[in-house]
């Protein structure tokens, strides 16, 4: 009997030990950006030639705007094309994976383009080089004009399926360009892609131009202007470049956003001596009033989903930020930190809050989750102010002056942008000096 | 009577002074015992196979040779050195001899080799070298701090160690092979609940013969791209890594392995 249990004792344990699954904890990574290797397009030889394109070039210049914008982001490494160990075309139908391994890429852009008709058509494949397979493979036709646009949402696609986020590359950057001295600017609308390109001139700089910012279409621009010195609210139409007068508001004191439904603009102005916020609909013109309150309320602006506004107030004392419901209803303050907060927006994914905050005569551009818990200062300067979201919500854009001299000279304002984590500061290059951005949404959606 | 019974009391009472007297445990105060310090044993491998950075390597090679010089010029007697060659660094075995002289000319009998003290060169030889290097090297000192944090050994970490096979040096050494191979994705959201678990069939040289994503059906519900952006990133890991580094016995034991990813920590910095 004994020797029974003593017998199934061991084969317990044998048959425990037998099975037992080793597993292994892995919490930690190296969190350097991820290397890409992004081959030359490979022009078709059918190809025809297209007036003011060089077609022999464009295979190499689609690639090139691939991989500035994957730089931009912090997140890829883009390897030095003199590495590369497969020609394009090659590489496009089956690339050699130890091959590319070698040179310790881990993921592999390849395509091909060809211009007929008057049509460019790119495809384009993304490689695992790790698992030796297809992650994704999309072909897009349009005018060879247009040869930018398709590197960007080229660049999106490949992001999205490596991070899982949308990308925010075939996008535009609207601004307030100035040229001249600080006492004497000249500002203008200014419109960019969101890599520095294509920049156009929307206005001729007579007025002064202040805070434009796009509708949910990107179709139109909502900006101020002075004209004989009175606040006036515009709408642009970017591609017809027909201007409307919205309205006139002698005490406006802070520029007007959208509704995200484009429906309504929200803006803040002063009656009597007291700002309130108000919105107007834009096809009624109608105005109604939002806030009631003898405090100095600006700044507004609204959820993705249109239910709250978040916006500025020195109800309690100094300036802070508060949200309420979209009709004016419970209203609660959100900022407590020392400083005074200012310029709030909603992010477009609706977790957080940027702001710009003032402490101790140092300007930061910072972030806040929604009930205002989780409050981090991404950036510190002397000044910097406007914060504008990309359209996923991962970086953001606002402007940045440096000091000038009495007379006027040294002084610079340009347009910067940083991730949300409070890496990968970069400058953004204007033509000019740029302030007051505001991010497009993606134009290819 | 009354006279023998005083006698026999009296012989009594000096015999149990004497006795109280001279018996230490009768007069001492009772043992202060230290708090109860709760231990568990943990299997570790006689040496560990985590391989130093190349320059915390070096670092500790020329920390070992100058301790090494200064003992033989602290030591050796005049004598013996003369016939030293001066560019020759000795050999170990001549080291040998040159302490027997030593021991010679100091006091050989009484320095008893069992019971002796630790020596000054000793001491510094039983530096732990995995601190230099974590000092040195950025990716030591974070496989330190792993070693550090599993210190508090959950009951899985104890399952690992014992039941399951793998040492925790050896344990240690797959993990600190796969850190250096995964690429964690950066945007990845901070507070979403992120883990892959992927389950290997490995050879017995460390390559894999089968690798599974055991949550794989997450993989493709709507609103988990980030999921599968991450368990894309873990298998490029374990891929890129191969041959793990695995032990060279127990073969039945790591056969099949799970391999947890969790980013988590890292990314909340």
């Amino acid at each position: 009997m004994k020797k029974i249990l003593y017998l199934s004792l061991i084969i317990f344990f044998k048959l425990n030990i037998a099975h037992g699954l080793i597993e292994v904890d892995i919490t930690r990574g190296n969190l350097d950006p991820l290397p890409i290797a992004v081959s030359p397009l490979y022009v078709d030889t059918q190809s025809e030639n297209y007036e003011g394109i060089n077609i022999k070039e464009l295979g190499e210049l689609v690639s090139s705007v691939i991989e500035k914008n994957f730089l931009s982001t912090g997140l890829f490494n883009p390897l030095n094309k003199d590495a590369f160990v497969q020609k394009p075309d090659v590489a496009h139908l089956k690339p050699r994976f130890e091959d590319w391994r070698l040179i310790t890429a881990q993921a592999l852009v390849t395509g091909k383009l060809l211009i007929k008709d008057g049509k460019l058509k790119v495809e384009f494949r993304l490689w695992d080089l790790a698992a030796s397979q297809e992650m994704v493979a999309l072909a897009f036709t349009t005018t060879p004009s247009n040869w930018r646009r398709v590197a960007h949402i080229i660049s999106d696609k490949i992001y999205e399926r490596l991070t899982g986020e949308t990308g925010y590359f075939d996008t535009r950057i609207i601004y307030v360009s100035e040229t001249g001295l600080k006492t004497q600017r000249v500002k203008r609308l200014a419109i960019m892609d969101q890599d520095g390109a294509n920049t156009k001139y929307l206005t001729l700089g007579n007025e002064l131009v202040l805070t434009p910012r796009f509708n949910p279409t990107n179709q139109l621009v909502t900006y101020m202007s002075y004209f004989r010195n009175l606040p006036r609210v515009y709408l642009l139409d970017i591609e017809t470049g027909i201007q409307e007068v919205v309205g006139n508001f002698p005490g406006m004191t802070f520029a007007p956003r959208f509704s995200p439904d484009g429906k309504k603009i929200i803006m803040s102005f002063a009656k009597e001596g007291n700002s309130d916020i108000y919105t107007m609909d834009l096809e009624t013109r109608l105005v109604e009033k939002i806030t009631e309150d003898s405090s100095i309320d600006t700044s507004p602006s609204f959820s993705p989903d249109g239910k709250y506004i978040c916006f500025n107030s020195d109800r309690s004392g100094l300036q802070q930020i508060y949200t309420m419901k979209s009709d004016g209803t419970n209203v609660k303050r959100i900022s407590f930190g020392n400083g005074i907060y200012g310029t709030p927006v909603w992010s477009p994914r609706g977790d957080l809050i940027a702001f710009t905050k003032m402490r101790a005569g140092k300007f930061y551009i910072g972030v806040m989750r929604t009930d205002g818990t989780g409050e981090r200062l991404l950036t510190e300067n002397y000044y910097q102010e406007a914060p504008s979201w990309s359209p996923n919500g991962r970086l953001l854009v606002f402007y940045r002056e440096t000091k000038s001299g009495k007379d006027g000279l040294g002084f610079t304002a340009k347009l910067w942008s940083i991730d949300i984590t409070g890496y990968n500061e970069r400058e953004l290059k204007t033509e000019t000096d740029a302030s007051d951005p505001s991010w497009s949404s993606l134009l290819s959606k | 009577m009354t006279k023998s019974l005083i006698y026999s009391l009296s012989f009594h009472a000096v015999m149990i002074l004497l006795t109280v007297l001279s018996l230490p445990f009768m007069i001492r105060e009772p043992v202060d015992l230290p708090p109860i310090v709760s231990m568990q044993l943990i299997q570790i491998s006689d040496k560990t196979n985590i391989p130093y950075a190349p320059k915390a390597r070096k670092v500790i090679e020329k920390v070992k040779k100058e301790e090494e010089k200064r003992f033989v010029s602290e030591q050796a007697p005049p004598a013996a050195k003369a016939k030293e060659k001066p560019d020759r660094i000795p050999l170990p075995k001549k080291q040998d001899k040159k302490k027997e002289l030593v021991k010679k000319k100091q006091n050989p009998k009484e320095v008893k080799p069992e019971i002796r003290q630790a020596s000054e060169f000793e001491k510094k030889d039983i530096i732990d070298t995995n601190q230099i290097a974590a000092l040195i090297d950025k990716a030591k000192e974070d496989s330190a701090k792993v070693k550090k944090s599993d210190n508090k050994l959950t009951q899985s970490n104890a399952k690992n160690s014992f039941a399951k096979g793998l040492t925790l040096s050896e344990e240690d050494a797959l993990r600190a092979q796969i850190f250096g191979c995964w690429t964690v994705p950066l945007g990845l959201p901070y507070e979403d609940d992120l883990l892959v678990r992927i389950k290997l069939e490995l050879k017995q040289d460390g390559t894999i013969r089968k690798s599974e994503i055991l949550d794989h059906e997450r993989m493709n519900r709507p609103g988990q791209k980030f999921y599968k952006v991450l368990a894309e990133s873990a298998l490029r890991a374990v891929r890129i890594c191969q041959p793990l580094r695995v032990p060279q016995t127990g073969y039945d034991k790591w056969k099949i392995i799970q391999l947890n990813f969790n980013p988590m920590e890292m990314l909340k910095g």
